[in-house]
């Protein structure tokens, strides 16, 4: 079976660092990021999306619908603004 | 006047007025995950071709989560307080072939517009009820809500609420709705799979949402991040499968019953009427 990757998306300005999507990931793999975004937040990064499992726990706990997974053919993290 | 620009980003994005976010809620809010489960619904609904979105209207009341008809792409309305169900209804009989939704909060469905909620459903009303439960008054600074659980510390109880919640599950029952479902901000997939098997029933269709209030209510009772008081909530929460509307207890000390809890398909109101003008 080939390996399985996933394209985490980030929209940067909808974060409002409540770090929930931080929190539930099962494999730990989000982090508060250094980069404020237009309303002052420290906006979640993906430290290593390679370990991604594509379990979307933290598009649908996400509030502020900014972030979502999508199968890839690479593991990437994309900031959309 | 110039529109602004709507990036379309996000999946559910199609059926978000995106020009208009970040929107106005807290951090960790519970009622972004269940607009977000809404939104999923539909769009799985439609993907299907079972719904068409451009009938839905979406009806809210007042309070923050009456806030949410601001920030979908659908028809709706921001009603006034407690009168989101009856602005449903009108519609409903104007246009029958309109999907109305009513997405409001405990304080204006159960609180205020109690006495339209119960008729609602003893008439069986065509109308999906997505009742977001965040125990308190949270846009108007925290004052206790017909929801508060006994015992609760709120700015308008200092000393620890002496009332006992109201049951929204159990007045509808007693009503006679079509559908009744209590689900939590805890288990978003399975809210989700019930809005999708709700929304195209006809009749009352109640879906409690037990939701977090991090900024309001959680942190006046010693919760300092939203994850603890999400992690409070998974405590409470149990599901339970095939059980009686007047077994689903709602206490937050002990458990907080979630599930499905009354399907029947019994004719909605509008067909009622309709058959009614048809034979006289």
């Amino acid at each position: 079976m080939p390996a399985r990757h996933y394209k985490i998306t980030i929209v940067a300005n909808r974060c409002k660092e409540c770090e929930l999507c931080i929190n539930i990931c099962p494999k730990k793999i989000l982090a508060k990021g250094d980069e404020y975004n237009a309303k002052g937040f420290r906006f979640t990064r993906v430290t290593r999306p390679e370990d991604c499992i594509g379990c979307r726990l933290c598009e649908h706990i996400c509030p502020d619908f900014a972030i979502f997974v999508e199968p890839s053919e690479k593991p990437e993290e994309v900031i959309a603004r | 006047m110039a529109v602004a620009k709507r990036p379309i980003i996000h999946p559910v994005d199609k059926y978000l007025r995106t020009e208009r976010l970040p929107h106005v809620w807290c951090p960790g809010c519970g009622i972004g995950i269940t607009l977000h489960a809404f939104m999923r619904a539909v769009k799985e609904l439609e993907d299907e071709g079972r719904i068409d979105s451009s009938k839905i209207l979406f009806v809210s009341g007042i309070g923050c989560t009456g806030r949410a008809a601001g920030y979908v792409n659908f028809d709706g309305a921001h009603t006034p307080h407690g009168r989101a169900i009856p602005y449903a209804m009108g519609a409903k009989l104007a246009r029958p072939d309109l999907i109305p939704v009513v997405f409001s909060g405990d304080g204006d469905l159960v609180g205020i517009g109690g006495n339209h909620f119960i008729h609602a459903a003893r008439r069986n009303m065509d109308v999906l009820v997505i009742l977001v439960n965040n125990m308190i008054y949270a846009l108007t600074g925290g004052q206790v809500a017909p929801t508060t659980p006994k015992g609760t510390y709120t700015t308008t109880t200092p000393f620890g609420n002496p009332d006992r919640p109201i049951n929204a599950v159990k007045i509808a029952a007693a009503a006679g709705a079509n559908y009744i479902a209590r689900w939590a901000v805890t288990h978003p997939e399975l809210l989700k799979n019930s809005i999708k098997k709700a929304l195209p029933m006809e009749g009352f269709r109640l879906i409690e949402v037990v939701s977090i209030c991090p900024e309001i209510f959680g942190r006046h009772i010693g919760f300092r991040a939203p994850i603890e008081l999400y992690r409070r909530l998974q405590k409470v929460v149990k599901i339970r499968g095939k059980i009686s509307p007047f077994e689903a207890t709602y206490d937050w000390e002990k458990e907080i019953i979630l599930g499905e809890f009354q399907v029947r398909n019994e004719p909605g109101y509008t067909r009622v009427l309709m058959e009614a003008f048809k034979h006289g």
